[in-house]
């Protein structure tokens, strides 16, 4: 064994934040439908807790033998919408069941309070997506999705025009604690089903009954990579990227063995991700600016990002016989210190954001935009971003956060790994009319792509 | 199945003696030591066999990291699968 590798894994862990950023154990509750609510949830809680138990024990167990921080054990479950269908009675019951559950067995997020609502609006769907501020509202560690659209089926403007509404009061009722209601709320287009990143992961109805999925970190250690580099040309940038996301994603690889034969629970996928955290050190805005910007927003931060995105997926695929998920670099603005220093002195602004979303993972994420903010406008900026999924056959997703009572230049402070940030400046110019027509946008055409 | 023993810190009197010492407590034969000192920052990495080490894995880590708090260094015990998983194809 060489040295120089021994010491090099050793700095990237204690002094490049490498981490592994979540084990999420993926449970089916399919099983569990039953006509009678209280019945249905019983079975959940029983099913959640016999699958679960062990995880987090194992987690720290593998955090100990390989010398690696593993910060999150999750849970995600199949979409509670589906539950809904079969038991009807009030959906929050289920919100509350997922809590419990989530406290019995110690894990940081539970997610799938979802429904798939891309072509309409199926039983159970309505009922869950009414009562989301409200199940948000009364849990702590429930995460909630609602997938919007999608390449193959176009975009529910319906569910578009229902779910700006239902962000703000999702907000308003969490008011007295910093909005935090809808940082746990994502609305997507093109949602993957075996994302293990909160607030959007859910057990997709096409998955096996119980499945592990892991998602790596590591913007610290491709940016102290860039460094050491110094001057280089940019095919050189791109290189050491996908050297550094081939390791990265080699040890998300071994974590994930390690833990689906500790569980005997079959191993999914490991998402290839670059995920921040507000911690110094551990910014993707930082890698940006490593890449040669003086600040992230700046233009040819797009052209940064992609090259950094692809350059991930390449490294990270070789590394990896399973890969799923969202696999890319992620933006969230209040989880990165970098970019939210960006936002502060103005340099980053949603525009150049959503441009960014265009070339990598996820979309707008973590965005603290001004409480009196228009539902329809929200509307709006999630129509805006599922399209750029929609045509480029990509992910997007949608999670602002509407700080009630507070203005640009104010701050909201959620702690620990969703961060802090400032409210960010909206274009308030009406789309109202636009989004009260409600209806489908049609899914695009898979050629003539121009 | 061997771990990888790396200590990093001033250097000192005693710190092989003292890692050593922990090892053989527990049955642990001690294959291989690399050692360096640059200017007066001490790295030393050893290779260990555990195969038939008498505690759990997740107590020699807590063991070794108190000793490197007790001396004032940092010592890591980490499972040789990580290096050889991240740096070999």
């Amino acid at each position: 064994m060489n040295v120089n590798d021994i010491l090099e894994t050793v700095t990237m862990i204690q002094d490049e934040n490498l981490d592994i950023r979540t084990i999420t154990m993926g449970i089916s509750l399919l099983d569990c439908c039953d006509s009678d609510i209280s019945r249905s949830c019983r079975r959940v809680y029983d099913k959640i807790t016999s699958k679960a138990r062990d995880l987090v024990k194992s987690g720290e167990e593998i955090e100990k033998r390989y010398g690696i921080p593993i910060i999150n054990k999750r849970i995600s479950v199949t979409p509670i919408a589906i539950l809904a269908a079969a038991s009807g009675g009030d959906p929050v019951e289920y919100a509350l069941t997922l809590e419990k559950a989530a406290q019995t067995v110690g894990v940081n997020f539970i997610g799938g309070y979802t429904a798939l609502v891309h072509k309409g609006f199926a039983a159970g769907d309505l009922e869950l997506i009414r009562s989301i501020p409200e199940a948000l509202s009364r849990t702590e560690h429930v995460c909630s999705s609602v997938n919007i659209g999608s390449t193959k089926s176009g975009i529910n403007m319906d569910a578009v025009r229902m779910m700006g509404g239902i962000v703000k009061q999702t907000s308003e009722l969490t008011a007295d604690r910093d909005c935090i209601g809808s940082a746990k709320l994502v609305v997507f287009c093109n949602a993957p089903e075996d994302n293990p990143f909160m607030a959007g992961a859910f057990h997709g109805p096409g998955e096996p009954d119980c499945v592990l999925n892991v998602g790596v970190s590591g913007p610290g250690v491709v940016r102290a990579a860039l460094a050491k580099a110094g001057d280089c040309s940019i095919d050189e940038v791109a290189d050491i990227v996908k050297k550094t996301a081939f390791k990265i994603t080699r040890m998300g690889q071994l974590v994930g063995d390690a833990a689906s034969k500790m569980l005997g629970v079959p191993f999914g996928i490991v998402d290839l991700s670059l995920a921040p955290t507000p911690a110094v050190g551990d910014s993707v805005a930082h890698i940006l600016e490593e890449m040669g910007l003086e600040t992230c927003g700046a233009h040819g931060t797009t052209a940064c990002l992609a090259l950094l995105n692809d350059a991930v997926k390449k490294g990270g695929v070789m590394a990896s016989s399973r890969v799923g998920g969202l696999s890319g670099a992620f933006i969230p603005v209040t989880e990165d210190a970098g970019m939210i220093h960006a936002a502060r002195i103005g340099a980053l602004s949603i525009e150049k954001l959503e441009a960014m979303t265009a070339v990598c993972s996820v979309g707008l994420d973590m965005i603290v935009i001004p409480g009196n903010t228009s539902a329809e406008v929200i509307s709006a900026i999630i129509a805006d971003e599922a399209a750029i999924g929609m045509v480029n056959s990509k992910t997007t997703a949608v999670r602002v956060i509407p700080a009630i009572g507070k203005q640009v230049g104010d701050e909201l402070e959620f702690g620990g790994l969703l961060g802090s940030g400032p409210v960010m400046k909206v274009n308030t110019t009406s789309p109202a009319k636009f989004i009260a027509r409600g209806g489908h946008i049609p899914a695009p055409l898979q050629s003539l792509k121009n | 199945m061997k771990a990888v023993i790396t200590v990093i810190g001033r250097d000192m009197v005693g710190i092989l003696a003292k890692v050593s010492a922990l090892c053989a407590q527990h049955n642990i034969n001690v294959t291989d030591v690399t050692q360096s000192v640059m200017q007066d920052l001490f790295a030393m990495i050893m290779l260990a066999d555990i195969s038939s080490m008498t505690v759990h894995f997740s107590e020699l880590v807590d063991e070794m990291e108190a000793l490197g708090k007790e001396m004032g260094l940092s010592i890591h015990v980490m499972h040789e699968d990580i290096f050889n998983s991240m740096h070999r194809i």
